[in-house]
């Protein structure tokens, strides 16, 4: 669906993404993960076909989108980070007039609609105008609308960022569902629990270019520990975190590592609970102690030193 | 690009944005035309004893400054219409950035716009004549008709320059410069109120590089039946090649805003 190589996009003497390799298969559901500046806004927009490739090459559906933009542009889906939804227009105008843009027939594209609205839960929105809505519903019209055309490729920009929890759910799961009846999704996002839940494989970006590339679970296994047992020392020890991520250093095993963060120390090991023990033991006494399974965060932190939400 | 117009794809957006507002604009352009010609062509128009040899072939002041005020009326249509809306669709709404994740181009997108302003100029012009016609005005029917018709090329001589410039500038503020440096002196100084002999040889030679004056002198020939071969080929001409400049730099400068 997607074949990249070598991927540059500069804007000026800025350089937002710096050669990349990337294969989208057919079906499946993609992640660019990467903090904001990553270059994957840049990428996305390369992908739609909306902005030129500065070097190496690029192919969508097999098309090249330097010559045939307008026919790729046909047969994508795309829900740009913001909602660039027509305040003018209410609900199912917003759907409607979009449709006509792709040449969709009136009548089909009225059934088209109604199908849509019923999909993303706004089928008694229909009348409302587009300001009165909440952020939520915002972003699924958004989705509905970069689903009039059937898209073989739907492409969203950060879909859930800015969204409370709940409204984040109800999208994970029209997103799911998409997935389930086949369509490819290739998303961006910066939240590790997204891509986790909804990426059947994904790459890490980091300033322009792939650091890491596989499944979640690979990420996982390939450059993080099973668990992390995280350590919160009071503030009056925050000062000390280097010495006892020395004292505690053999703790973790071989495998592991500890990772030292302001607020927190990380330790990367097979058995988090053995650990928090073992450091118990020396005498340190941690205000708080977490155990958890490692996440995409973790891979993060690993491959570039920093985290991704900061 | 190689492929044919898909303008016609946002005949439905621009009938739906003028569905929610033709409302508010009906009543003005009936009245605006009628507060005009009775104001400037028949009040003011009592005072002016102006020799009928100056007045291109006018019998009196009103049917003088008529086709030019149809004239203006047609360019500041076209000035409210495809200056905020244009930089709004790129900044504020980012209209245009919907319309180009689809098939359609930004060649499609400026076409589609100045087609909608034509329509609505076109529209306003018929009211405007219609408004005009029982003071006598028109020479002939067919006058008026021309006179409307004619009305389309001097909107076309400002759209696409205009969405342009509205397209080119990087902030809002430069609209009150457009607005007080640009439209109004053409507004009046193109010989819609006056001719432009009476701003003296040098003044009034500037004032035939006015769209408008070109517009004004056009209309005014359809409106009197005082048509003269050479002249009206030059009008039709000057305005044609300016709409055909306007659009490629139109064309141009989104581009430079949305494909980046």
């Amino acid at each position: 669906m997607i074949s990249a190589r070598g991927l540059h996009k500069s804007f000026g003497d800025f350089e937002a993404v710096r050669g990349i390799d990337v294969e989208v298969r057919r079906g499946e559901a993609f992640g660019f993960l990467g903090p904001n500046g990553a270059g994957k806004s840049s990428t996305m927009r390369m992908v739609a076909a909306v902005s030129p490739v500065s070097a190496g090459e690029l192919r969508i559906l097999g098309l090249d989108p330097a010559t045939h933009g307008p026919d790729i542009r046909a047969r994508i889906g795309v829900c740009p980070q913001d909602d660039t939804l027509d305040l003018e227009l209410n609900v199912l105008d917003n759907l409607y007039i979009y449709g006509r843009y792709f040449g969709i027939g009136r009548k089909e594209l009225r059934e088209r609609c109604d199908q849509l609205l019923d999909f993303v839960q706004l089928g008694e929105k229909r009348h409302a105008k587009v300001d009165d809505l909440s952020g939520g519903m915002k972003r699924r019209l958004t989705i509905a609308r970069s689903l009039v055309n059937r898209p073989e490729l739907l492409l969203l920009d950060e879909p859930t960022t800015g969204l409370d929890p709940q409204a984040r759910h109800v999208l994970w799961d029209r997103l799911f569902r998409l997935k389930q009846q086949g369509v490819t999704i290739v998303l961006t996002t910066h939240y590790m629990d997204e891509a986790e839940q909804l990426c059947d494989r994904l790459v890490v970006m980091d300033a322009g270019r792939i650091v890491a590339e596989g499944s979640p679970a690979q990420l996982i296994r390939d450059h993080s520990t099973r668990e992390v047992a995280e350590l919160r020392f009071g503030p009056e020890q925050h000062d000390d975190h280097e010495q006892i991520a020395v004292r505690v250093a053999d703790v973790v095993g071989d495998a592991g590592r500890v990772e030292v963060l302001p607020d927190r120390l990380l330790l990367y090991t097979a058995d988090g609970e053995a650990a928090v023990q073992a450091v118990m033991e020396r005498g340190l006494h941690p205000v708080a102690t977490l155990v958890r399974r490692s996440s995409l965060e973790d891979v993060f932190l690993r491959l570039t030193g920093r985290s991704l939400v900061d | 690009m190689s492929h044919s117009t898909l303008a016609p794809r946002l005949a439905d957006y621009w009938l739906t944005i003028y569905r929610r507002t033709w409302k508010g604009t009906v009543v003005s352009s009936f009245v605006t035309p009628l507060l005009y010609v009775v104001s400037l062509g028949v009040l003011l128009g009592g005072f002016v004893e102006a020799d009928p040899a100056r007045l291109d072939g006018a019998t009196s002041y009103v049917d003088f400054v008529a086709p030019g005020m149809l004239a203006a009326a047609s360019m500041q249509l076209v000035f409210s219409q495809l200056t905020y809306n244009v930089f709004g669709g790129i900044r504020w709404h980012k209209t245009y950035y919907a319309m180009t994740a689809t098939p359609l181009g930004v060649a499609d997108v400026v076409q589609a716009q100045v087609g909608y302003v034509l329509a609505r100029v076109l529209l306003g012009a018929l009211v405007f004549c219609l408004v005009l016609a029982p003071f006598g005005i028109f020479a002939s029917v067919g006058g008026g008709v021309v006179a409307v018709a004619v009305q389309a090329l001097v909107a076309l001589a400002f759209a696409t320059p205009v969405f342009a410039f509205s397209a080119w500038i990087s902030h809002e503020s430069a609209f009150a410069l457009l607005f007080r440096l640009g439209m109004l002196p053409l507004f009046l100084f193109s010989g819609a109120f006056f001719p432009v002999d009476n701003l003296g040889p040098a003044l009034s030679r500037l004032a035939t590089v006015s769209p408008l004056w070109h517009g004004v002198e056009l209309t005014r020939m359809a409106s009197l039946g005082t048509w003269q071969a050479g002249p009206a080929l030059l009008h039709v001409a000057y305005l044609a090649v300016l709409g055909v400049v306007g659009y490629l730099l139109a064309v141009r400068a989104l581009t430079r805003r949305l494909v980046s």
